[in-house]
């Protein structure tokens, strides 16, 4: 029963701490070479249901399959998905090409793929002349374009971004914002959650979560209408507004 | 899971690419490659040389209102014994808080008024031994050791037949003949390394990824987590055999420490003393959130326990009930204790074998925890 175009594919996905439910019987289905925003406030649930889909996280009940793959089977999606977490994701110690040749051995390319892959991500992103840098010496903007190009390197189906944006300025987050359509137009499908409104925009379709669940599912363009908004700044503001959490949190 | 054979090592070289970057991590940063190669051999030298608790040519002070005979006779005597050197003859007894002063001597040996003749005949000859006793322990040695070379002059000047019936005890100091305190500061150092390289590195940089974030990015990709542990222990181990092969030379070569039992022995003895501290360092990994938290648990929960507790500087033997008890799971105790028993005493395997088996009862305890806390945190 292979939808085909179908990338993720999630019903009724739970995740409960103890009495606490951080995800809320979500679902919601993502396209082959889609990108997919996953926005929420902080607490929302959003990287808890993130993790899950990644395989670092069991859910406590619910079904979906990522990239063709069963939920339960976290060994068969880790193969087929790229990750770039909240933090900064790449060895700082470790050159420019040490970094990318670790990741594609944990990956098992072989090492003339390696060679002739790292020399074309290079070309392309335009950072040819830095493959000997040390990670730590560069600027924040490349080194996050290096990691984004580190994590669709071995040409997973499926790229889960965790707030890659942070701390970046808006001019470095338009490059790497280029290098997302880029991907997606290549057929990979991009999940990523931020906190960036503006960011939110370029998705093909936006999902906002609170308080658990997923209050609404659609493009830009449809939630500002919907909301009666000029920006998805202030559809999230509408939204983000009804969460209880924070305040059952203070008292 | 199901097509993940052991082997997948060799297939595909994940484990390969991981433990190659922890070896460049390592070896691009040149400070700790030297600290991690260079202190031991450094501590073993310092240990051995700079820092000894053995006797040894001491320097005395000596008062001596007397000077007959029988006087210069046992000084001549304590003169040319190894443990003491006459350093300076007083004229007063007054001089004797300031040649202490001075920190030229140790102690001070004071002859009373009309010390002479033999004392055998008069029965009375009183004699004064002044310690400086900022070193107690230092300070109670050396009051014996002076005491035992008088007392033995003191016999030798009786004819044998009016020898009073005393008992003599006959001291002989087994395995380590001269004193020697090196002899135990090999083993001693050995426990102290292994536990710096292994359990402090591995935790600091196990949490280290933790905390940049890549060990989620690891996570994260299709290598196990136990695989991703294990490339982790790989260039700390083979710090571990560099060293070990450092230390046990210049042990051998420099300061003369022999190998008395079995090589073979010793190699697993220390094998599984550094997987164990291998594991003590994932185990502390586990429990703790930052490379501060990491450093201070294996410094103040690690280092300084081996120091008081294993019976590096203090014997065990000597400490409080409750300490013993206590030192009974630091696992440096039990492998110093393996140490000392196969390389200084020359043991056998079945003479050691309930530290052996301690040490081993720790691997599998602390693998266990590790691997269920490891586990937990991923959820």
């Amino acid at each position: 029963m292979k939808t085909g175009d179908t990338s993720i594919r999630v019903r009724d996905l739970t995740k409960r701490f103890g009495t606490f439910t951080a995800v809320d019987r979500i679902c919601f289905d993502v396209k082959e070479g889609e990108i997919f925003g996953f926005l929420g406030a902080n607490g929302a649930g959003k990287t808890t249901a993130m993790r899950i889909l990644c395989g670092l996280s069991k859910p406590t009940s619910g079904e979906g399959t990522v990239a063709g793959c069963d939920i339960a089977d976290a060994e068969q999606i880790k193969r087929r998905i790229g990750y770039m977490s909240q933090k900064f994701s790449l060895y700082e110690n470790l050159k420019v090409w040490e970094n990318i040749r670790l990741f594609a051995g944990i990956y098992g390319i072989s090492a003339k793929e390696t060679a002739r892959r790292t020399d074309e991500m290079l070309e392309r992103i335009g950072f040819a002349h830095g493959k000997n840098a040390l990670v730590k010496s560069l600027p924040l903007g490349w080194k996050q374009k290096l990691a984004f190009s580190t994590a669709i390197f071995h040409h997973p189906k499926i790229v889960f971004l965790d707030e890659p944006t942070g701390g970046v300025d808006p001019v470095t987050r338009r490059q790497f914002w280029e290098l997302i359509c880029e991907a997606s137009e290549r057929g990979v499908t991009v999940f990523v959650t931020t906190h960036y409104m503006d960011e939110a925009e370029y998705c093909h379709r936006v999902s906002i979560m609170v308080d658990g669940r997923i209050e609404a599912l659609d493009t830009p363009q449809n939630l500002r209408a919907k909301y009666q908004a000029n920006s998805m700044d202030e559809v999230f503001r509408q939204l983000a507004g009804k969460a209880k959490r924070m305040e059952n949190c203070k008292k | 899971m199901k097509n993940n054979s052991p082997f997948s090592v060799h297939r595909n070289s994940p484990f390969i690419a991981l433990a190659g970057k922890e070896f460049r991590h390592i070896f691009r940063d040149v400070r700790t490659i030297l600290l991690l190669l260079v202190m031991p051999a450094a501590q073993i030298i310092l240990f051995g040389f700079a820092v000894t608790t053995e006797i040894k040519e001491t320097p005395i002070a000596v008062f001596d209102p007397s000077k007959n005979v029988s006087t210069a006779r046992l000084i001549k005597r304590i003169d040319a014994s190894e443990y003491f050197r006459v350093e300076q003859m007083l004229h007063h007894p007054d001089e004797i808080t300031g040649v202490f002063g001075e920190g030229k001597i140790r102690l001070a040996l004071v002859f009373g008024d009309g010390f002479g003749g033999s004392p055998a005949l008069d029965g009375r000859a009183s004699l004064q031994i002044v310690a400086d006793a900022t070193d107690p322990n230092q300070a109670g040695t050396l009051t014996q050791y002076l005491s035992a070379v008088i007392g033995d002059e003191y016999r030798s000047q009786l004819p044998a037949a009016d020898a009073p019936p005393s008992i003599v005890p006959v001291v002989k100091m087994l395995y380590n003949p001269e004193m020697k305190s090196v002899y135990n500061f090999v083993p001693g150092v050995m426990g102290l390394i292994f536990l710096l390289i292994c359990a402090m590195m591995t935790s600091i940089s196990i949490v280290r990824e933790r905390e940049t974030g890549t060990m989620e990015v690891l996570l994260a990709s299709p290598v196990k987590p136990s695989l991703i542990i294990a490339a982790k222990a790989v260039p700390y181990l083979a710090l571990s055999a560099v060293n070990y092969c450092t230390v046990l030379l210049l042990s051998v070569l420099v300061l003369g420490v022999p190998v008395a039992g079995s090589l073979a022995l010793l190699t697993v003895a220390s094998s599984l003393y550094i997987v164990v501290s291998l594991l003590l360092g994932l185990f502390i990994s586990t429990v703790v959130r930052t490379q501060k938290a990491a450093m201070i648990a294996s410094g103040m929960g690690l280092m300084i326990p081996v120091m008081l507790l294993s019976g590096l500087i203090f014997p065990v033997a000597n400490m409080p009930v409750a300490l013993q008890w206590l030192s009974s799971v630091v696992p440096a105790r039990w492998y110093i204790r393996a140490m000392r028993g196969i390389m200084i005493e020359g043991l056998p395997l079945t003479a050691v074998r309930l530290e052996i088996a301690v040490l081993c009862a720790m691997g599998v305890v602390l693998l266990v925890v590790s691997l269920k806390k490891f586990k937990v945190r991923l959820e």
